[in-house]
């Protein structure tokens, strides 16, 4: 399963990078999306997966863990994600009002700046 | 205590701005400044008769003494020569900037701070016995001497000058730094004194002459040798206070202290020899045979400076050949020429500096500096002519004054330095005093020029934009004092050899410590021999050249400007702005897409480099745990939903698209025993979705991408470089285990933190305060969130 989900990850990391390379904003923002999921995703690989039962203490059905650590990092990463991603959402749809644009080539801004 | 005293100018530095703003309406400041150098001056005295025993006195001031570096002054004969000159000449140059600059029109606490800057870097050179804190004031000296040719920020010329300055000095400096690391790593201490006493084993060395020769590249850099002088003429751009105190008396002696301090440790040495002698001779005559065609009294000045640090410099190479026979009767022979250095280093320090003064005097009172303009002004301005025929006469070499008297040590030393039969002097000797006579022709010729040029011949007032007049005594005093030590010194010049220049000359030969000195008298008078002789062809011929001067100077013209060394310069800096211009304008292409494409390139290069590099491949999939049905499902669920959302013309397949991935992945959390994570992922990404719809209610619809196929296939190289990048990591992390996890900590989160998910115990408890932080980060992109939404800035930006 592991290597299952490097690759997968992978994948996800190129759809990501090419997304961002876009010009449109909005595919830009998605485009961080997918990286974020699969930043995660790669994370929680490292921890090694299925190697136990749920990090609760209170399942008395269980004896080993998965790693919990990994978990705690994940999660820090989905909700500061969430603000990036909301953010940034925001500022497209701001430019947008203002600029009139959301094509990256036009929003370069003027030649001898 | 002189610890402080030599950083006592910095901490008045800091003092300055606020007494300007306090007194600048009623009172000039200088006035408060004038005391502080007398003060240090009069606390070096007390040294005088320590240094005269031989002895030398330390103290250290710990900066990093885990490193080994630390401010240690050290004091013998020749830091305190440079120290008194320092101070003494910086006493006289604030007495005259005090009438020189207005009180008015003129940012006097710039300038103050920048002088005190200087001052104090400056001591600190010439005290510090550890190498890299002489370093640091040295580049403080370049700094600071930057910021005073720059002074007058709004002329171009002064720019330029400044940066060309700062330029090739900063250059010279990072060399010498170089260097001295260098020699410290070879004898393993950062104290001069230390390296002095290991010299023996030090020549053998094989980074011995790299060292050298890096050092010398800061020596002559800042003591404007040939070819690195061309700093010196534009930094005449300075106000003349300045170009009297550091760019002829102090700063531009640097290079001649660092060569004269290290000439105990390289000393004896052949290729030390001839290098600075020839560096040195070379200066000489290029500096004086450029000085005669100046029309700018200042750029005449330059030049003469340049041409008497070369002789300064010259004479400080061939009297390193003392070393070599160590301390005896043929050895005392060359040695002359280290006391000849020395004696013409104050000399120099004199009626250099009073020239300096006076033709800050002549500008000042008639508005021009130029020779052509001038003329006549004897009868004007009598007592800045008697001060001018001081300096030059001297400069000139003739007596009564004392640029006579090491003018004939140097003609001694160069003399006895041909007869020399070591490292081949025996056939290349001749053209040291060949050299030397030739150029001091020139120079007698420029003297004649200065002198006279401007104070002779017809007064053309039409030309000058002021009637000439005396200027306010007050800017008398400090010249006037300069020429009247430039006559004493010539009648009791051996009362100025025991105290100061006896002592010197022991720390540049320490052969000598046992003898007091070179033991030999200076005088005036030594019957009629060889350098009495070069020197009555020296007047003869400078003043045939001179009466000649109209006829010949033609010859001037013959070589071409564009092969100057200042013109070479100047192209170099232009090409080079023009090339890192137009390759900046190459890559800044102001497309944000590019410079991702930059960051994700070099994102493959540096991890996938480093993966290779360091072979970090290691693929190891026997621990994998087995894949179930589900999982696959979910794994072909997520890849369709990617490709969905890439390949998607229409905005809401892609936002939908993205956000079926973001599920996927939630129950893929749980399937990983996650639950956590999954309840996380799914708010949230329930949350992100809303979000989304919302804004693309105000989002235009995706354009079809125009852009070129080579723009595309560029974009997919780097998107699969970035994945083949990324899986490759994630395999070989999972084939490597550097060390042992450390969740079993965690897993006592009941006993530790009473809580029973080990997830929310790590949360809240083991890393609560960055838990904290991430809130205060949800709480700022709330707040920019809310404020770009619903606050309207209008104006700037709209266009």
């Amino acid at each position: 399963m592991e290597t299952v989900m490097s690759i997968i990850i992978g994948f996800f990391f190129a759809i990501g990078t090419y997304m961002i390379l876009s010009k449109s904003l909005l595919r830009i923002i998605l485009g961080t999306s997918v990286i974020g999921h699969a930043v995660n995703l790669l994370i929680l690989t490292m921890g090694g997966l299925k190697t136990g039962g749920p990090p609760l203490l209170g399942l008395k059905s269980t004896s080993s863990f998965t790693d919990g650590l990994p978990q705690a990092l994940i999660l820090t990463a989905i909700v500061i994600n969430f603000a990036v991603t909301g953010l940034f959402l925001v500022v497209a749809y701001r430019s947008y009002r203002v600029l009139g644009t959301d094509d990256m080539d036009q929003l370069r801004g003027n030649e001898d700046e | 205590m002189i610890n402080l005293m030599i950083l006592l100018p910095f901490f008045f530095a800091v003092l300055i701005p606020f007494l300007h703003r306090l007194f600048n309406n009623k009172l000039h400041i200088g006035w408060f400044i004038l005391f502080m150098p007398a003060a240090i001056f009069t606390f070096l005295l007390q040294y005088i008769p320590i240094t005269q025993a031989g002895d030398t006195w330390t103290s250290e001031m710990k900066w990093l003494p885990s490193f080994g570096f630390n401010f240690t002054a050290y004091v013998d004969g020749l830091s305190l020569l440079f120290g008194l000159l320092i101070t003494g000449v910086g006493t006289l140059v604030i007495l005259y900037s005090i009438f020189y600059m207005s009180r008015q029109r003129e940012e006097l606490h710039n300038f103050y701070v920048y002088l005190m800057l200087f001052m104090g870097a400056m001591l600190g050179v010439v005290f510090s016995d550890n190498v890299v804190v002489l370093y640091v004031f040295w580049e403080l000296t370049s700094i600071s001497s930057f910021l005073l040719i720059a002074y007058w920020y709004q002329r171009r010329k002064s720019r330029d000058g400044a940066q060309k300055s700062m330029l090739i000095t900063i250059f010279g400096g990072l060399s010498m730094l170089a260097g001295l690391l260098l020699l410290s790593v070879i004898t393993d201490t950062y104290s001069i004194r230390e390296m002095i006493t290991q010299v023996d084993s030090l020549q053998e060395h094989i980074l011995f002459l790299p060292a050298m020769i890096l050092i010398l590249l800061g020596a002559f850099t800042k003591s404007a040798q040939f070819p690195f002088s061309l700093w010196l003429p534009d930094a005449m751009e300075a106000p003349t206070p300045i170009s009297a105190y550091l760019h002829s008396a102090t700063m531009v002696k640097a290079g001649i202290y660092l060569v004269a301090r290290l000439t105990p440790v390289f000393g004896g040495d052949a290729v030390w020899f001839w290098t600075v002698s020839l560096v040195g001779i070379v200066t000489l005559l290029y500096g004086s045979w450029n000085a005669v065609r100046q029309k700018d009294l200042k750029a005449l000045l330059a030049y003469s400076t340049i041409s008497q640090l070369g002789l300064i410099m010259s004479l400080l190479g061939l009297g390193s050949a003392a070393i070599y026979f160590g301390y005896g009767d043929e050895s005392k022979v060359y040695a002359i020429a280290i006391m000849a250095a020395v004696f013409h280093l104050v000399n120099h320090s004199t009626f250099k500096g009073s020239l300096f003064m006076v033709v800050g005097i002549i500008d000042h009172e008639t508005g021009t500096r130029n020779l052509q303009r001038l003329g006549g002004l004897m009868s004007l301005m009598p007592i800045s002519f008697t001060i001018t025929m001081i300096g030059s006469f001297s400069m000139a070499g003739l007596p009564p004054f004392n640029g006579f008297l090491s003018k004939e040590m140097f003609f001694t030393g160069v003399v006895n330095a041909s007869g020399m039969n070591i490292f081949e002097m025996e056939t290349l000797g001749m053209i040291f005093p060949v050299v030397a006579w030739a150029a001091s022709v020139l120079t007698f010729v420029y003297c004649m020029i200065l002198v006279f040029k401007t104070f002779a011949g017809e007064h053309k007032p039409e030309m000058l934009s002021k009637p000439a007049h005396e200027p306010p005594i007050g800017m008398l005093i400090p010249p006037a004092l300069l020429a009247m030590l430039v006559v004493l010194i010539f009648f009791f010049p051996n009362i100025l050899a025991k105290y100061i220049l006896d002592p010197a000359f022991i720390s540049i030969l320490p052969d000598y410590a046992a003898q007091g000195g070179l033991g030999k008298e200076i005088s005036a008078w030594h019957g009629f021999n060889t350098e009495l002789l070069m020197t009555i062809g020296v007047v003869l011929f400078g003043l045939i050249l001179y009466k000649l001067l109209p006829k010949w100077t033609k010859i001037f013209n013959w070589y071409p400007q564009s092969m100057t060394f200042n013109n070479i310069y100047i192209s170099s800096v232009e090409l080079l702005e023009t090339v890192s211009d137009d390759l900046t304008k190459k890559y800044m292409t102001g497309y944000t897409r590019d410079y991702l494409a930059y960051i994700f390139a070099f994102f493959i290069f540096i991890v996938g480099g480093s993966l290779w590099l360091f072979d970090g491949f290691t693929f190891d999939m026997s621990n994998n745990s087995p894949v179930s049905i589900y999982e696959a499902v979910m794994v072909i669920g997520m890849i369709i939903a990617a490709l969905i959302a890439l390949f998607s013309q229409h905005r809401l397949t892609s936002i939908i698209a993205v956000g079926a991935l973001g599920y996927l992945v939630s129950i893929l959390f749980v399937i990983f025993q996650a639950p956590d994570l999954a309840l996380t992922q799914l708010v949230v990404e329930t949350v992100t979705v809303a979000l989304f719809l919302l804004c693309f209610y105000h989002l235009p619809e995706f354009r079809k991408e125009v852009s070129k196929v080579r723009f595309k296939f560029t974009n997919m190289l780097i998107s699969a470089g970035v994945g083949l990048t990324v899986t490759l990591l994630a395999l070989s992390a999972n084939g490597t285990r550097l060390f042992e996890t450390i969740s079993g900590y965690f897993e006592n989160s009941y006993a530790l933190a009473g809580a029973k998910n080990i997830v929310n115990a790590t949360l809240v408890d083991f890393r609560g305060l960055d838990t904290m932080i991430e809130v205060a980060v949800l709480c700022i992109a709330g707040l920019a969130v809310f404020t770009l939404i619903k606050v309207n800035v209008t104006g700037r930006g709209k266009k």
